[in-house]
């Protein structure tokens, strides 16, 4: 009985008509139109788009380079050195993200203990060569918390609303 | 005993055999069966209060802790049932109440016991919401960085303290939970072993400070390796990150270095990184010393080796220098016709060279030294100079045996000294010929006649089973050692107790063994070189300033000589008097072997990246040797070098035979004032005295002239008083150090510190006048 139903489907080509519908419904629809870039879709608070190094409210860096986002990341982007900074705290002298390599799976961000390395919502970017002397496709750690210290106020909003997911 | 005996024990329902009087986890450990520990370790005393390794046994009420229970005959134990698995995440629970979860900050963190076990024993999470303990840090020194809040009361650092390293410098104040683990006295921790408590402590209590927030445990690969600062030949692994060095731990080799190595092996890999590392090579032009290609630099130093009088050629060698590169060396100056070639820069009497046996060493195994029921050091700070040879004979001492000195400086020893002879330098020749009257031997024309004191330390060598004679650094740098050299071996014949040396660096065997030294074929030795001046000088990794037991004739032959070094680092001699340097990777960069005071041979790999452009020496030499025409130099490896080394040296014998006991004439005389020479603990090589953490020890050398109170008071000077010391032509300006372990009459002033290459030979006549 089975077959049969399925042979009748095939013969009336009952499969594509139903998609040919779908087509047909949006065809007559009013036009949706994203006026991008003065227009943007809205981004969800677990976006994962450019990195950032955050701060506590006293202005103190919270990376203390633990090294666990260099050990998790998969894409092998993250390069930490670290020693202890004058007064005696651990602290890195270099954290590199290369954003070539980053695949942007978010890691890093879930690894850190101190939530210091995370990902906003920016995903406007772009880098206009890939010379490695400028290297401008490298997240330094200037930059990074140059993107923390802009973006503080939403990160810190969109980990609050987080929190009870984590 | 009944160490024979074995009896049949039943673990997890598997069963074991044991000795009786083992504790039930050596059995365990033996048969890979897991028990979680923290206090107990197999090298130290059972103290049973960290209570990780509660196992359930038979009939016992109570789990009972596997370290401290003997086994019995048919004894049933379970690791892991449940009573056994409930009490062990008991234990863990309350272990874990008061540690800090600063694993993120914590150094120990992906290397650490506590993590690793709380991981398979405890409890996803902690039912523990009041506060948790904190407990102030304390500064112990440069080596050891301290976070007493992740202290576990495992004492492991403490025992290490009372029973390896023989003093007691951690100690444990208060009880329950104020207990803390502490110095008494700040800064304070000066033991020369001190840095293995770092890896006894199973947390991040004790962390290495060089070392201190540079890298993680899993970022490092280990390679193996052999340390190159004494001829223990202490086994390390070497973990590198990105090329470079980032520590040493140890390797165990029972029969080497048990599970030990000694601060020096540890933290001169410092030095490695110093500022005047050389990462060029270097030419002499128009007078001063430019950077230059490797061919140009290669083509220049083979042109000054052929075009030097054979005669006129030499080359001095550091002890602390690879098999392979002492073989390839005196190769090729023996191709080239010349046999001066000498690697005992420190050793200043020749006159018995006829007399050298032919490869001279300990005298016994380093596991014999356990054993000896007297030892007679001459000359010797063996704790300082060979720290795990010293534990080995502190062995000795607690399990009964004697430990003699003839020194002429009072140094301290971990251990009692049942006699000690401290004299001037002068006096160690006739103390040593006393002790030789006395048992009745050949006092080798020193007039001496046996005093009570010598008396005393004949009878206990005589009366021992076992036991070793012992000359050490100093008597080798004694203008006498020729003598001091008879006249230990009268006393070990007459005493019927075995003649050891304890030679500079970790390859003074190997030099011996593979010919870095003249007269096997009539070359010059170095104090020959030195008076008779050469054409051309090859030094290879000697600092001629610091590596020489006479700075003053050292700097006639590298200012005459056009000079050749091969060399790790620049230092000031080499950038004023040498012509062609050749940057050559250091002991930790490059491939090869080292043979040690008992005769094992150690080959090891390069664990980190030369620096700069510098290359492994061997290599250096085997291009030499090609472009000085030399036949022979095809080498692929320095495995190809090791086994043509090998082949010439055959089979290893080890012998302090001397050949010929002819003895001589007595040249120290007592003076008015004569100075105490010897080279302290971290000033023995380029590296170690380039290794920051360890200059700013208490064995750190602290510059100054130590004399005795008594002196000091007799001259008119007070401590810290600048005062002029004069030897020969030579003088020198340092503040005065009072020091009563200094006899009087005497300045102790050692080579390879800042300032002794301003003097002449370590030991003679000086005088000494306020500034």
């Amino acid at each position: 009985m089975k077959t049969v139903i399925h042979y009748i489907r095939s013969l009336f080509l009952l499969e594509l008509f139903k998609g040919m519908s779908v087509t047909g419904r949006y065809l007559f629809r009013k036009k949706f139109t994203l006026n991008y870039p003065e227009q943007k879709a809205p981004v969800s608070p677990r976006f994962r788009g450019l990195h950032a190094q955050r701060r506590y409210p006293n202005g103190e860096e919270r990376c203390i380079a633990c090294k666990l986002c260099e050990a998790v990341c998969p894409a092998n982007a993250i390069t930490i050195e670290a020693e202890p900074r004058d007064d005696g705290s651990r602290r890195t002298t270099r954290y590199d993200i290369d954003l070539f390599k980053c695949i942007f799976c978010g890691y890093c961000e879930e690894s850190c203990p101190v939530d210091a390395i995370v990902e906003t919502r920016v995903y406007e970017y772009h880098f206009e060569d890939t010379d490695k002397v400028a290297g401008n496709y490298i997240m330094t750690k200037e930059k990074l918390l140059a993107m923390g210290d802009k973006y503080e106020a939403q990160l810190a909003e969109d980990r609050a609303a987080q929190a009870k997911y984590r | 005993m009944s160490d024979q005996q074995t009896i049949t024990i039943e673990v997890d329902g598997k069963k074991l055999e044991a000795t009786p009087g083992q504790m039930l986890i050596e059995v365990t450990d033996a048969a890979g069966i897991t028990v979680p520990r923290f206090c107990y370790h197999k090298k130290l005393s059972v103290a049973a209060n960290c209570r990780m390794c509660l196992v359930e046994v038979e009939n016992a009420p109570k789990p009972l802790p596997a370290c401290a229970t003997p086994v019995a005959d048919g004894m049933k134990a379970w690791t892991c049932s449940p009573l056994a698995r409930q009490a062990q995440k008991g234990t863990m629970e309350f272990l874990l109440i008061n540690h800090p979860l600063d694993c993120p900050i914590c150094d120990q963190g992906g290397e650490c016991e506590l993590q690793d076990v709380a991981m398979g024993f405890g409890e996803g999470v902690s039912r523990f919401s009041e506060g948790k303990r904190v407990v102030p840090s304390q500064n112990i020194g440069s080596l050891i960085a301290t976070d007493m809040t992740r202290c576990i009361h495992c004492t492991r650092c403490v025992r290490f303290g009372d029973e390896i390293a023989g003093i007691r410098e951690l100690g444990a104040t208060g009880r329950g939970e104020h207990m803390k683990i502490g110095v008494y006295v700040e800064n304070s921790v000066s033991s020369e072993l001190s840095g293995n408590i770092i890896d006894l402590c199973p947390v991040g209590a004790l962390t290495s400070k060089p070392f201190r927030y540079r890298a993680r445990a899993w970022e490092l690969t280990t390679h193996e390796s052999v340390a190159s600062h004494d001829g223990v030949g202490s086994n390390i692994h070497v973990h590198v990150r990105n090329h470079q060095v980032m520590r040493v731990v140890p390797k165990d080799n029972e029969a080497v270095n048990e599970t030990w190595i000694s601060d020096r092996d540890r933290f001169s890999y410092q030095g490695l990184y110093s500022e005047d590392r050389l990462e060029k090579p270097m030419l002499r032009k128009n007078g001063q010393l430019q950077e230059a290609e490797w061919q140009e630099a290669l083509l220049a130093a083979a042109e000054a080796l052929k075009s030097a009088k054979a005669d006129r050629l030499g080359a001095l060698v550091s002890p602390g220098s690879t098999l392979e590169e002492m073989y390839l060396l005196q190769k090729l100056l023996r191709g080239l016709g010349s046999s001066n070639i000498d690697h005992r820069l420190r050793q200043s009497d020749f006159r018995g060279d006829a007399a050298d046996p032919a490869a001279p060493w300990l005298g016994q195994r380093f596991a014999d030294l356990e054993n000896n029921q007297a030892v007679l050091l001459i000359g010797s700070w063996l704790r300082k100079d060979q720290p795990l040879l010293n534990h080995r004979v502190r062995k000795s001492v607690l399990a009964g045996g004697q430990v003699m000195v003839i020194n002429s400086v009072d140094y301290e020893f971990n251990y009692e000294l049942s006699n000690k002879l401290i004299g001037t330098p002068a006096d160690m020749v006739t103390g040593l010929a006393g002790v030789a009257a006395a048992l009745g031997a050949d006092t080798a024309g020193v007039d001496a006649t046996a005093d009570a004191a010598h008396q005393a330390i004949a009878d206990n060598l005589k009366a021992a089973d076992q036991g070793l004679v012992l000359l050490g650094s100093v008597a080798q740098m004694h203008p006498d050692f020729s003598l001091l050299r008879v006249l230990a071996d009268n006393i070990a014949k007459a005493a019927g107790v075995d003649l050891g040396f304890v030679g500079e660096g970790a390859n003074s065997t190997g030099a011996w063994l593979v010919g870095a030294v003249p007269h096997q074929d009539e070359g010059m030795s170095v104090a020959a070189m030195q008076e008779q001046g050469l054409d051309a000088c090859v030094l290879l990794n000697v600092e001629p300033e610091f590596d020489s037991v006479n700075p003053a004739a050292m700097a006639g032959l590298v200012s005459d000589a056009r000079v050749l070094a091969l060399t790790t680092h620049l230092g000031s001699w080499m950038n004023q008097h040498a012509d062609i340097v050749l940057p050559v990777a250091a002991s930790l960069e490059t491939s090869g072997t080292f043979v040690n005071l008992q005769g094992d041979v150690q080959s090891f790999n390069g664990a980190a990246r030369p620096a700069g452009e510098a290359r492994p020496a061997w290599k250096v030499l085997r291009v030499l040797g090609n472009l000085a025409d030399q036949q022979g130099f095809d080498y692929e490896s320095s495995r190809d070098v090791l086994d043509e080394a090998m082949q010439a040296i055959g089979e290893i014998k080890l012998d302090n035979g001397l050949k010929d006991a002819k003895a001589t004439a007595v040249t120290l005389q007592a003076e008015d004032l004569q100075r105490i020479g010897g080279v302290p603990i971290y000033n023995v090589d380029m590296l170690t005295r380039r290794a920051d953490a360890l200059q700013h020890t208490p064995d750190g050398w602290k510059a100054g002239l130590r004399v005795n109170s008594l002196l000091a008071h007799a001259l008119g000077l007070e401590n810290g008083d600048s005062a002029v010391l004069r030897q020969g032509g030579a003088q020198l300006t340092l503040p005065v150090l009072m020091d009563d372990r200094v006899p009087g009459a005497c300045v102790w002033m050692p080579a390879g510190v800042p300032g002794s290459e301003l003097l002449g030979e370590g030991f003679g006549a000086v005088s000494l006048e306020k500034a």
